[in-house]
């Protein structure tokens, strides 16, 4: 039986009660419980995967040592995509439901998906240069990459330039959702201005199998990705709520407990 | 009451026509700073013009974005517009016509000329001048969410640039793309029916989201 004692009103719930967390101040102490599980998450499938990485996974019979730089590129391109729309979800929760939470955890999520973003387009020069002899080619994957960076940058602009942190919240998700339902349309035009050009004499198709340990490589340094991704999300997530909340009773005993 | 938004912008707008001639200067300055850039090598300068006419007419109907909403934001027709018992996608889709009359018409109207300055054929002025007007439309529809987002912030006109133009892209490949593909000899019928597309597409949804956005700003 859950008693929601803090609010006053009383019902009854089966388990437990899940809202109680999309509440900033029991989520704040939830988050830095979860911190460190998902930090030392983060750093042992980092190690393990670097290492199946660089030292088990066999050299590429086409691309040599160079290639070995899927494992942290694949990850990072997958991590970009998949945290731009986990951010329209929360931020189209927060502006449907007007939970405050999913607001901030959309705003936190932005900046590591711009960096995602960056260490992909990053990489990808890297592996580039060797492989193709040019560091960027204007290919449908590079170009769309390179635009879904510019969406993270907008929404993070935007949300930056508004004072009032509600109307940021809204206003960053609108442009969240207008560019969730964009980044289809953008990626097969960009696909499409690709093949109608004919531009990159190169094809980014992998070479037909991958070797399972490289697959295995890659998929623990992808949840390694995951894990990290949320270890700092949480931790930003903790700042704005400290930092929207400052006036409240709660983060005043928080500063007096510490002093 | 659309058509009385849409009236009362362009009466506006012919009252201050220095504002909207500045646009359409803007456009055909940029197009012709281009032969000074690259050289006037004709060949070379065919093969780019689809993409410098539309660069060119995303900036200048971008620049233009700006005065959609601030003048009325300011003098407070916006705030009675919202209380109104009217819809606001109505509303919002009578002020985006008016942006796109007096900002995308004259670059429909202008890029022939232009074009012939860059040596296009005849067919490819056609399609220039049809994706054109298909697209312009699309390009005030979008802005007009951007510029409702950003209404009154400081440095709202850069912002803008970084909020719409990304969502402008699948425009500007398919505008360019119909008259290259009509040179190629392709047909640029694919390019016009998607863009078409587009703009029916943006007719519904982003007069909506418009509404939306400008509550946000406003509340």
């Amino acid at each position: 039986m859950g008693r929601k004692t803090s609010q006053g009103t009383q019902y009854l719930d089966m388990a437990i009660n899940w809202f109680k967390y999309s509440s900033p101040a029991s989520f704040y102490f939830l988050a830095g419980k979860m911190i460190p599980l998902f930090s030392v998450a983060a750093v042992l499938f980092c190690v393990v995967g670097l290492y199946i990485g660089f030292f088990v996974a066999p050299t590429d019979f086409q691309q040599g040592e160079a290639y070995r730089i899927i494992f942290i590129h694949v990850p990072a391109a997958w991590m970009s995509m998949f945290l731009y729309v986990v951010m329209a979800v929360w931020a189209g929760i927060g502006l449907a439901f007007n939970t405050r939470l999913s607001s901030m955890v959309a705003t936190a999520i932005a900046p590591t998906g711009a960096m995602f973003t960056f260490l992909a387009l990053w990489t990808g020069a890297l592996w580039g240069k060797p492989m193709w002899g040019t560091w960027w080619v204007w290919d449908a994957r590079l170009t769309s990459e390179l635009i879904l960076l510019f969406l993270y940058i907008g929404f993070m602009s935007l949300q930056a330039a508004i004072d009032d942190p509600r109307r940021a919240d809204k206003a960053g998700a609108m442009i969240a959702l207008v560019g969730v339902v964009n980044a289809p349309i953008i990626y097969f035009s960009v696909k499409w201005w690709n093949t109608l050009h004919q531009g990159a004499t190169v094809s980014l198709t992998q070479s037909p199998k991958m070797a399972t340990t490289m697959l295995t490589g890659m998929l623990i340094m992808s949840i390694a990705c995951w894990m990290y991704a949320i270890a700092v999300i949480l931790i930003r997530t903790r700042a704005i709520i400290l930092e929207r909340e400052r006036h409240t009773s709660w983060v005043g005993e928080l500063q007096g407990a510490k002093s | 009451m659309f058509f009385r938004i849409t009236q009362r912008d362009l009466l506006l707008a012919m009252r201050r026509r220095s504002d909207v001639l500045t646009t359409l200067f803007f456009f055909v300055i940029v197009v012709s700073l281009f032969p000074l850039g690259v050289g006037p090598e004709m060949s070379m300068l065919r093969t780019m013009a689809p993409g410098v006419v539309w660069v060119a007419a995303l900036l200048a109907s971008m620049l233009s974005l700006g005065r959609m909403f601030s003048s009325d934001h300011v003098d407070g027709t916006l705030e009675q517009m919202l209380l109104s018992p009217q819809s606001l996608s109505l509303l919002v889709l009578g002020k985006a016509l008016a942006h796109w009359l007096v900002t995308g018409v004259p670059l429909v109207l202008m890029a022939p000329v232009l074009g012939i300055q860059y040596d296009l054929s005849a067919d490819s002025l056609l399609v220039l001048t049809a994706s054109l007007l298909l697209g312009t439309p699309v390009l005030s529809l979008i802005g007009a969410i951007g510029a409702a987002l950003t209404l009154g912030l400081r440095g709202g006109g850069v912002l803008v640039s970084l909020l719409v133009l990304p969502l402008y892209i699948p425009i500007l490949i398919f505008g360019a793309g119909a008259v290259e593909a009509s040179a190629a000899g392709l047909g640029a019928a694919a390019h016009l029916s998607l863009l078409g597309a587009f703009l029916l597409a943006a007719v519904v949804l982003a007069p909506w989201t418009t509404a939306v956005s400008l509550r946000i700003s406003m509340e």
